[in-house]
């Protein structure tokens, strides 16, 4: 049976379950330490889903994450919990970097490792994008398939259903493929506690842009065309009310209301 | 959510017990780490490994295994028509994560797949795992019988068995307790003979077995038919198989999630645990003893459960007004529930740690024995052997009566909520009754300790924890220890001393008890631990005049309810 190298693209993210006052700064950026730095939750369903792989038909499996150094923590973590090497990319280059940059060096780390199959989390809980796993697909050149909740592999293809909102899609993939992945795979295992015990310290490989091979120009803020104009917090406050009858009629008008604006249908 | 982050109590406590020596005699100098990248290489090291372990097991617990408490306690375990076993979901998965994290072998040997931690790692498991879920620690602490089997099995044994008891694939059960033979093991029925190719086979019937549905079944049987007492018995391994049938699973009150069977054994093949008729006098012995550790963190467990329980709802609902948690008389229940969850913890853990420098003293001393060292080694090994053999009782004792009055006050701060399903504190209430009954009853624990306790070893203990010459600094414990040997020298005294010695044990116990606690909440108090100042205030200022008072009750010398039983407690008149 052929086995599979995986390569899975964390991040980690401020908690933003636990935002308080201090969360952002005066100039609408986020104030990192104001809250503590967690695992990006979907991309630990990314891992899950790399180590089934793993499990079912054997392989490796590789963790790369782009940040600062504190971004080592979730690299142990995913070390602890069974991914077989860590990578981190940092890079004083690569600060100020949008999707579009991010999701550049990130192809460029992964091409480094020539896998069979690569996993994003769909998206991250600060940015909320869900932009830069298919852009990193886009520029790996491999078949992207988005919302994976289950995977089976034949050969040099991938049978993946994903959600699709309404339902599922069952797919076929030619390898090597990128999958963005949701908490509908499943929740991450737990760590092996001799993992834990043998990687708590551990120092992941450090590689910087020029390692692997990126033009400057397509780096950090130069590379990011993204600018942020203006944040605001919006505050959704309930306004008027009205009352529909509660007759098939006011139903049907509601409906209507409501197809009409867009917020169904 | 983790039940051991949110639980500052339990790492105060392993720090302030300092493992400093029982991790470096567990791993021998440190020598394993030449052998193992995840051993460790010190005791900074190892101590930081035990903190994880235990973290791990708070993080599984509280997100994946408490949740679904609820359903197991309903859905239980189902005896199928073909004799199998289905598990409740919680029971299913908890075996699955835990075995595969390495947490089914807390205290096993690096080379059989363990994690080679302490006894007092392993009780800060069955804490928290007793919290989310008390029948899991059922399953959960059964890790002693793969702790029996690496204690006294042979080396071809072990490799059998071991590894896969750890990773879950297995699981097992001790296999004691028969119809008649409950309290007594002594009068065992259940027979093994040697075959004529060798082969022991097991004929018998065994009752209220723990996870008797298991793959690998330490069974104590009568293997030397001249002797009728415990002299017969000896320890022998069966796989499940057709020879053993589970032929019903009690419908019982609380702990849902653990399957107790009652199970027939036909001609079932079997090993020989070690030496024969050590069965129940030495093996039995140890396996008991881990597992009354086991069931006093059991106890802490869901005390802990149920004052959390209590505070919560107390602090939000409202009466008169207020919120209840305002009116003294409920301050006073939630004191006395958090003093106490405390107490039993401190106990349980420094029992535990004492179990573990006795363990690690005793491995020692067999390996320097000749050594002009070893008899240094060998007396201390001694003193936390006699230790033991009360604290261990006592921890059981007062952990699981504890909970059960934890699992009563829950109740009661809840009200008539507390009364309904709604909530989890009548669960804890039922889950909590078995803790005083099994692995030894409440009156046997008191039965095991009352020796130390009337051979003035609670003062040794006290000696132990605070240092000698303690008594002019707290003379509140100066003053109840004399009243405890004031106490012990009127039983000595008396004319039906045998008799008046087993009425009165249980209130010298509960004295002892509470001098050991207070040593332990000085001790930590000393170290700066928070709120412990406040809980032995409260244990000097509460429980101690109540304990006195059992003391009083001794001294007094009444003893009818032994010469005059039929008159305090008639006889039930036959039905017409």
């Amino acid at each position: 049976m052929k086995s599979y190298n995986c390569v899975v693209c964390v991040k980690q993210v401020p908690d933003t379950k636990r935002v308080t006052g201090d969360a952002m700064k005066a100039d609408g950026t986020i104030n990192r330490a104001a809250l503590p730095a967690i695992f990006n939750p979907e991309d630990k369903c990314a891992l899950e889903a790399a180590l089934r792989v793993k499990e079912t038909y054997g392989g490796t499996v590789t963790v790369i994450t782009m940040g600062l150094p504190a971004a080592k923590a979730i690299l142990r973590e995913a070390l602890m919990c069974g991914a077989d090497r860590a990578v981190l990319v940092t890079d004083r280059k690569a600060a100020g970097s949008d999707t579009l940059a991010t999701s550049y060096i990130l192809s460029q780390a992964v091409k480094k490792f020539n896998p069979d199959l690569v996993f994003c989390g769909r998206q991250a809980i600060d940015g909320d994008t869900a932009q830069v796993g298919p852009q990193i697909g886009e520029k790996l050149d491999c078949a992207v398939v988005t919302y994976l909740e289950k995977l089976e592999l034949d050969g040099d293809v991938a049978i993946a259903t994903r959600d699709i909102g309404t339902g599922v899609e069952t797919c076929r993939a030619q390898l090597p493929a990128l999958f963005t992945v949701t908490e509908r795979l499943g929740e991450l295992r737990p760590f092996l506690m001799r993992r834990v015990m043998e990687f708590k310290n551990a120092e992941p490989e450090m590689l910087d842009c020029a390692a692997i091979g990126c033009e400057d120009s397509r780096c950090g803020f130069a590379g990011s065309p993204t600018s942020v104009n203006k944040i605001e917090s919006v505050v959704l406050a309930g306004g008027d009310f009205k009352e529909v009858s509660a007759t098939d009629d006011g139903i049907a008008g509601l409906v209507a209301e409501l197809v009409k604006d867009h917020t169904i249908g | 959510m983790n039940f051991y982050r949110d639980n500052k109590d339990i790492e105060n406590l392993i720090d302030a017990l300092d493992l400093t020596e029982v991790a470096e005699l567990r791993e021998e100098g440190f020598r394993f780490a030449k052998e193992y990248a995840f051993a460790p290489k010190d005791a900074a090291d190892a101590i930081d490994n035990y903190k994880r372990a235990i973290d791990l097991c708070g993080d599984i617990m509280a997100n994946r295994i408490a949740p679904l408490a609820e359903e197991t306690d309903k859905v239980g375990n189902t005896l199928n028509e073909d004799g199998s076993v289905t598990r409740a979901p919680g029971m299913k998965l908890a075996i699955e994560l835990f075995g595969g994290t390495g947490l089914m072998g807390v205290t096993i040997p690096y080379y059989l797949g363990g994690l080679n931690m302490p006894c007092t790692v392993l009780t800060a498991c069955n804490d928290i795992v007793s919290r989310g879920d008390a029948g899991l620690m059922n399953l959960f602490g059964l890790q002693g019988i793969a702790e029996t089997i690496n204690s006294f099995g042979d080396e071809e044994m072990k490799k059998q068995y071991v590894p896969k008891l750890v990773t879950g694939e297995w699981t097992g059960a001790m296999v004691l307790t028969e119809p008649d033979a409950g309290s007594d093991l002594q009068s065992v029925k259940t027979t093994a003979h040697q075959d004529a190719d060798g082969t022991w086979r097991v004929n018998g019937v065994k009752r209220f077995i723990t996870n008797g549905c298991g793959e690998v079944l330490i069974v104590l049987a009568r293997t030397e038919p001249e002797f009728t007492d415990g002299r017969g018995l000896s320890c022998l391994l069966v796989e499940k198989g057709p020879w053993v049938k589970v032929r019903r699973l009690e419908n019982k009150l609380g702990i849902h999630g653990s399957p107790t069977c009652e199970m027939v054994f036909t001609d079932a093949p079997a090993k020989l645990i070690g030496l024969r008729k050590r069965g129940l006098i030495t093996y039995v012995m140890a396996l008991m003893n881990g597992a009354r550790m086991g069931i006093a963190a059991q106890g802490t467990g869901i005390g802990e459960a149920a004052y959390r329980a209590a505070r919560e709802y107390a602090a939000s609902r409202k009466q008169f007004g207020v919120t209840i948690d305002n009116f003294p008389a409920l301050r006073d229940i939630l004191s006395t529930m958090s003093v106490e969850v405390q107490a039993a913890r401190a106990l349980t853990y420094y029992s535990a740690k004492c179990v573990d420098l006795e363990e690690g003293l005793t491995r020692k001393f067999e390996s320097i024995k000749g050594s002009p060292e070893a008899q240094a080694v060998r007396t201390r090994m001694k003193k936390y052997a006699a230790f033991n053999k009360m604290l261990t009782p006592m921890a059981k004792y007062y952990g699981s009566e504890m909970s059960m009055r934890n699992a009563m006050s829950a109740i009661s701060v809840l009200g008539g909520s507390g009364y309904m399903k709604d909530y989890p504190v009548e669960r804890y209430l039922r889950d909590s009754r078995i803790a005083t009954i099994y692995e030894g009853t409440s009156q046997l624990q008191v039965v095991a300790a009352i020796a130390g306790v009337t051979g003035g070893l609670v003062k040794t203990v006290v000696d132990d924890i605070l240092g000698e010459g303690w008594a002019s600094a707290h003379p509140r414990m100066a003053a109840l220890l004399a009243s405890l040997d004031d106490a012990v020298a009127y039983v000595k005294g008396r004319e039906d001393a045998k008799t008046y010695h087993d009425l009165s044990a249980r209130r010298l116990v509960d004295a002892g008890i509470a001098l050991v606690v207070a040593a332990l909440f000085v001790k930590l108090s000393e170290k700066g631990v928070a709120g412990k100042e406040a809980a032995l205030w409260f244990w000097l200022n509460v429980e101690f005049p109540r304990v006195k008072a059992g003391l009083e009750v001794v001294k007094g010398g009444y003893a009818a309810q032994v010469a005059d039983f039929e008159t305090l407690a008639p006889a039930v008149p036959e039905a017409d």
